[in-house]
């Protein structure tokens, strides 16, 4: 299929076509944030489309919390030691359309996938959501998705690329899903102008973000620095041991499960967790592996960037969208910790 | 900025008796500054002082408990440390506070809305009143009156409270006193269920990161937090706003009579709730019933950390 094109003015008309059998998440401000809402059809909310959004669009593939099943206890009337338990799993899948996020935002699910690929909430969340990913304009002083990806055109993870272009957007199909999200009679074929105009775009947001740094070496020093408590206390020293970077994280797919139950009936709940929280690795015996923010911030920064390429490829846990830097409460620059450790590993093979 | 040089000196003198200092330097860009940890003299070349010095050094005090540490502080920072003394989260022999006159912080929050998205700033310059900051290619002017901290604009103590370097002139008060309260009294005239409605919508924001816990001086339970406890089980992990406002709500109870307005809660909140609101409203409660505010006396015992038989301000025979 060839690129699409939309008039800005007939955006908002596209996506409540889209929202007649879609959930269509947008980004909105809220409060000065931006934030994924669903939109209701013929809303007059505007939507924010120039900045990058404060909130990634991972609920919209992994809740923050969800139900996996409810339970509930019966007695037996005869037998009141006796008891019964009934369990329905839940899965609430519904079509959903995320509009307006990064590129990089929908390249966090390509991580997602290698390990969730056989759980069947995941899954069957994952099979409905496509993403039409808006190409950046102008890219941040946080952006590094050049280091872990392709740059801010990467097509990865999304089902059609928007790309600004004047007045309008060209919109190019990526997969078949986003193939079928470009029919409406709004949309006319991009002009060769047009799909010129998106690819000097898509060239000019990615020479904005300069030479990327070679982060190959990260997988073997990290593991050289494993021991090395002195050099994660020493980068890890500012850092408040909060979750921000975690839940704000496109790729950070971490979770607890929980029995939340009242009376004789509950919920078993499977919500966002984060190796920043000292419960994340408590064990039930009481011993603690990793009972610092030197510890915890070391498990980020190592799964991100050497464990889990380790596993996958060599493919980087992280898309380099840079929210845990913008959002972080004192500033801690996970590209910085990785420079470091690329250098101090260095300069310890030289020592020795 | 005057007086840094003289600081700097000071704090080089004092840095042999202890493990590092802890200041501010400059962040990954111009717009944030970023808590520094001094541990050489050339660490104590790269420190800063200004507007952009939001963080509250001390913060990270009660884990460094059995070290000997030096901490900047600005004023309110300095209420901070004098809380924590209070109750003897931190010891006053292992610590030296060094302090200069704060005219206030930015609130970045308030830069964002002026100038579009943080993330674009490429320069930002302090002259006088005036920040301009550079960001998608234009220059924003900005009176720093207008884009300070909410607490800076009514501050009452610009001074630290408890040094034992202090360099510079000592500043008065920004508004008289009983102007700091003007915010609170003004949302108390919502009704209660506009009130609610307002927190409902703020709350449903909530990613329930615990930046605002973790970023509070005062907030020491942190690894055993009752907000992830499973035993006791206070709070469930669902993600309603109910649950999260619970959350803030043990917050701010626990803060009671204990808070020094710092602001780290709201600051640190990614999604921009604006969490002082409820803290402010507590402290007010405190000051009217027991004439007390919390962090500037270090002999002195919070109301809700002593007993009295009978309050002054509560009159419980009389009802």
């Amino acid at each position: 299929m060839n690129s699409k094109y939309i008039p800005a003015d007939k955006l908002t008309a596209w996506l409540d076509g889209l929202a007649a059998d879609n959930r269509v998440l947008v980004p909105v401000v809220e409060n000065g944030s931006i934030v994924f809402r669903p939109r209701e059809a013929g809303s007059d909310t505007p939507l924010e489309l120039e900045k990058q959004a404060t909130v990634p669009p991972k609920n919209a593939v992994f809740p923050a919390s969800e139900p996996l099943l409810t339970f509930s206890y019966q007695k037996h009337e005869d037998e009141p030691e006796k008891v019964d338990v009934s369990v329905q799993p839940t899965i609430n899948a519904q079509p959903t359309v995320v509009f307006g996020c990064r590129p990089c935002d929908a390249r966090g699910f390509t991580i997602f996938d290698n390990v969730y690929g056989a759980d069947i909430y995941y899954e069957s969340r994952r099979e409905k959501t496509a993403f039409i990913s808006q190409v950046c304009k102008e890219t941040a002083n946080t952006c590094f998705c050049h280091w872990t990806g392709e740059g801010p055109a990467d097509s990865r993870g999304s089902d059609v690329l928007a790309v600004p272009v004047d007045a309008g957007y060209v919109l190019e199909p990526v997969t078949e899903k986003g193939e079928g999200l470009l029919t409406s009679s709004l949309l006319a074929d991009a002009s060769k102008e047009q799909q010129d105009a998106a690819a000097q775009m898509k060239k000019d947001a990615r020479e904005q973000l300069g030479e990327a740094v070679d982060v190959s070496e990260a997988r073997g020093a990290l593991l050289a620095l494993f021991d090395n408590m002195e050099f994660w206390e020493d980068v890890s020293a500012k850092c408040i041991s909060c979750g921000a970077c975690t839940y704000l994280c496109p790729t950070c797919y971490c979770f607890n499960i929980t029995d939340e139950t009242c009376g004789s009936q509950g919920h078993r709940v499977r919500s966002w967790d984060n190796c920043m929280s000292y419960l994340f690795t408590l064990e039930g015996s009481g011993h603690n592996p990793r009972p610092t923010k030197a510890h915890r911030l070391k498990n980020r920064v190592g799964h991100k960037f050497s464990y889990y390429p380790g596993l996958h490829d060599g493919l980087i846990a992280c898309c380099g969208c840079g929210r845990c830097i913008k959002s972080c409460p004192v500033s801690v620059d996970i590209r910085e910790i990785v420079q470091r450790a690329i250098e101090t590993a260095a300069a310890e093979t030289k020592a020795s | 900025m005057p007086h840094l040089d003289e600081l700097k000196s000071a704090i080089k003198e004092r840095l042999p008796e202890l493990d590092f200092v802890i200041g501010w330097g400059r962040g990954f860009d111009p717009i944030h500054a970023t808590p520094l940890f001094m541990r050489t003299e050339a660490d104590v070349d790269k420190l800063e002082w200004g507007p952009l010095n939001v963080h509250n050094t001390a913060t990270y005090l009660p884990s460094l408990r059995g070290k000997k540490v030096g901490v900047v502080v600005k004023g309110c920072d300095s209420r901070s440390v004098v809380q924590l003394m209070q109750e003897n989260l931190i010891d006053r022999e292992d610590l030296v506070i060094f302090g200069m006159p704060c005219t206030g912080v930015v609130d970045l929050t308030k830069i964002k809305n002026a100038v579009g998205d943080l993330g674009m700033v490429r320069d930002v310059q302090i002259s006088g009143d005036t920040i301009t900051v550079t960001a998608g290619g234009k220059e924003h002017a900005l009176a720093l009156a207008d884009v300070l901290n909410n607490k800076c604009t009514v501050c009452q103590y610009h001074n630290a409270v408890l040094s034992d370097v202090f360099v510079g002139e000592p500043i008065e008060p920004s508004v008289p006193e009983d102007q700091v309260y003007a915010d609170i009294l003004e949302f108390e005239e919502q009704t209660p269920a506009e009130r609610m409605a307002f927190w409902e919508s703020q709350m449903n924001r909530c990613i329930r990161c615990y930046a605002c816990r973790n970023a509070c001086p005062m907030c020491v339970c942190r690894d055993h937090c009752v907000a992830q406890s499973r035993d006791p089980n206070w709070l469930s992990q669902r993600h309603d706003v109910g649950e999260k406002m619970m959350f803030q709500l043990i917050h701010a109870m626990h803060l009671a009579g204990r808070c020094t307005e710092c602001g780290e809660c709201e600051r640190a909140c990614p999604v921009d709730i604006p969490l002082v609101r409820l803290k402010k409203k507590i402290n007010k409660e405190i000051k009217e019933l027991f004439d007390y505010q919390a962090g500037i006396d270090p002999e002195a015992t919070p109301p809700l950390l002593a007993f009295k038989v009978e309050e002054q301000n509560i009159r419980e025979r009389e009802w």
